[in-house]
């Protein structure tokens, strides 16, 4: 179980109709990728991201699977373009089961 | 800049171990880039040299975030792209929390670290009313050891580091502020003299790299003038948080020297003079390099 699972996301607090804005996701984790053995050779299980979604006003934007080849903190930094004031809501798979979400408001003039 | 200035290369020349410093004068710190942290604090990268460097390094101090490349200076621009935020993150959330025998944390007796703290990253190294002179670790650990009842930590472990960045960045854009009269001079002029002493199989003294040839490269680094305003900082080449005297470590080995050991009284007085030749620059930390 991954200790320490932190979410950051950074959304702009307000958009203007259609503008096309840069949201940038951050999240700590250790991102073991199962390859490696520890001091008395023993395999050390995965324990990784292996999902992250970004949904908009309840509709996904973004879905995308995590490979154990990614590094500690996944970091994604993506752009969307904003049609109405809304939430974005962002959730984090965890292999042990865990769920991480965080969600922020765009207020559209 | 006055660089190469040709009497103090001629002297470096002069010994067969700087052959493999290059003497082209061409790699400056940048001119055209401002730290602007998140796009609103703007933090001032150079700064008029400290009378008692008596013009030894040109007129002007410079950060070294002024040596590092674009990408590595961007990532200090933005306190979401500085992985150095993970690490203060940490170390805010050890401020809040109860250890040791006393059952206390940091914030039962300094309250809020935004408040309690801002200012002291830039004024230590300084002298303590019992006539040490004391790293911004010592502080930690003796708060550790004496008032908390909890073990103390390593100078250059994770948790401390995490501490002194949580606790540096609190006194970010302030000017460095150490004392170099008074008390605090026995120690400072130990620091310089230990600037200016050459160590190792190569016998290359700080002054050597820092204070003759910044802007030069060795091999394939950038030289900086060796300034400390940014530590604790990430250190892209270790992935990893990196703190002032673990840097002096680096820099002693790498002239093939044994190295005094992080957090010895040589380092803490080392660690004084070379914060002094950074008076007029702003504390960056935790500032990102290479």
């Amino acid at each position: 179980m991954a200790e320490n699972v932190k979410p950051r996301v950074r959304v702009p607090k307000t958009a203007s109709k259609d503008e096309v804005i840069t949201i940038k996701t951050l999240i700590s984790h250790p991102m073991e990728s199962g390859q490696r053995k520890d001091k008395d050779g023993k395999t050390i299980p995965r324990s990784i991201i292996n999902r992250f979604t970004v949904e908009f006003n309840g509709q996904l934007v973004l879905d995308s699977t995590l490979e154990p080849a990614i590094s500690t903190n996944p970091y994604f930094e993506f752009d969307a373009k904003v049609p109405e004031t809304g939430e974005f809501k962002f959730t984090w798979y965890d292999d042990d089961g865990s769920i991480y979400e965080d969600a922020h408001q765009v207020e559209v003039s | 800049m006055k660089l190469p200035r040709s009497s103090k290369m001629a002297t470096s020349l002069a010994a067969a171990t700087f052959a493999f410093i290059a003497s082209s004068a061409s790699a400056e710190p940048v001119k055209d880039d401002q730290l602007i942290v998140n796009g609103e604090e703007e933090i001032a990268t150079e700064a008029p040299a400290p009378p008692h460097l008596d013009g030894a390094v040109g007129d002007t101090i410079y950060s070294g975030w002024l040596f590092r490349d674009t990408e590595t200076r961007a990532m200090q621009k933005d306190d979401f792209d500085n992985p150095m935020f993970l690490f203060v993150d940490a170390g805010i959330e050890a401020w809040n929390t109860r250890e040791g025998t006393a059952e206390k944390s940091c914030a039962d007796c300094h309250n809020e670290i935004e408040d309690s703290m801002k200012g002291l990253r830039a004024e230590l190294p300084k002298v303590t009313p019992e006539g040490e002179l004391w790293s911004l670790e010592n502080y930690v650990n003796d708060c550790r050891t004496n008032r908390m009842g909890a073990e103390p930590w390593g100078w250059n472990s994770q948790e401390m580091k995490n501490m002194t960045a949580a606790i540096g960045v609190q006194s970010r854009g302030m000017p460095v502020a150490v004392e170099i009269d008074g008390d605090a001079a026995p120690f400072w002029e130990k620091g310089k003299d230990m600037y200016y002493t050459r160590y190792g199989q190569l016998e290359m003294s700080c002054a050597n790299c820092h204070e003759d040839n910044f802007g030069n490269y060795i091999r394939s680094d950038h030289l900086s003038q060796g300034q400390i305003n940014g530590f604790p900082l990430y250190r892209l080449k270790d992935q990893g948080a990196v703190s002032t005297h673990q840097r002096f470590v680096g820099c002693v080995r790498d002239t093939r020297g044994v190295p005094f050991e992080a957090g010895s009284q040589e380092f803490r007085e080392l660690e004084l003079y070379v914060a002094s030749r950074g008076l007029g620059l702003l504390v960056e930390t935790p500032a990102v390099r290479h």
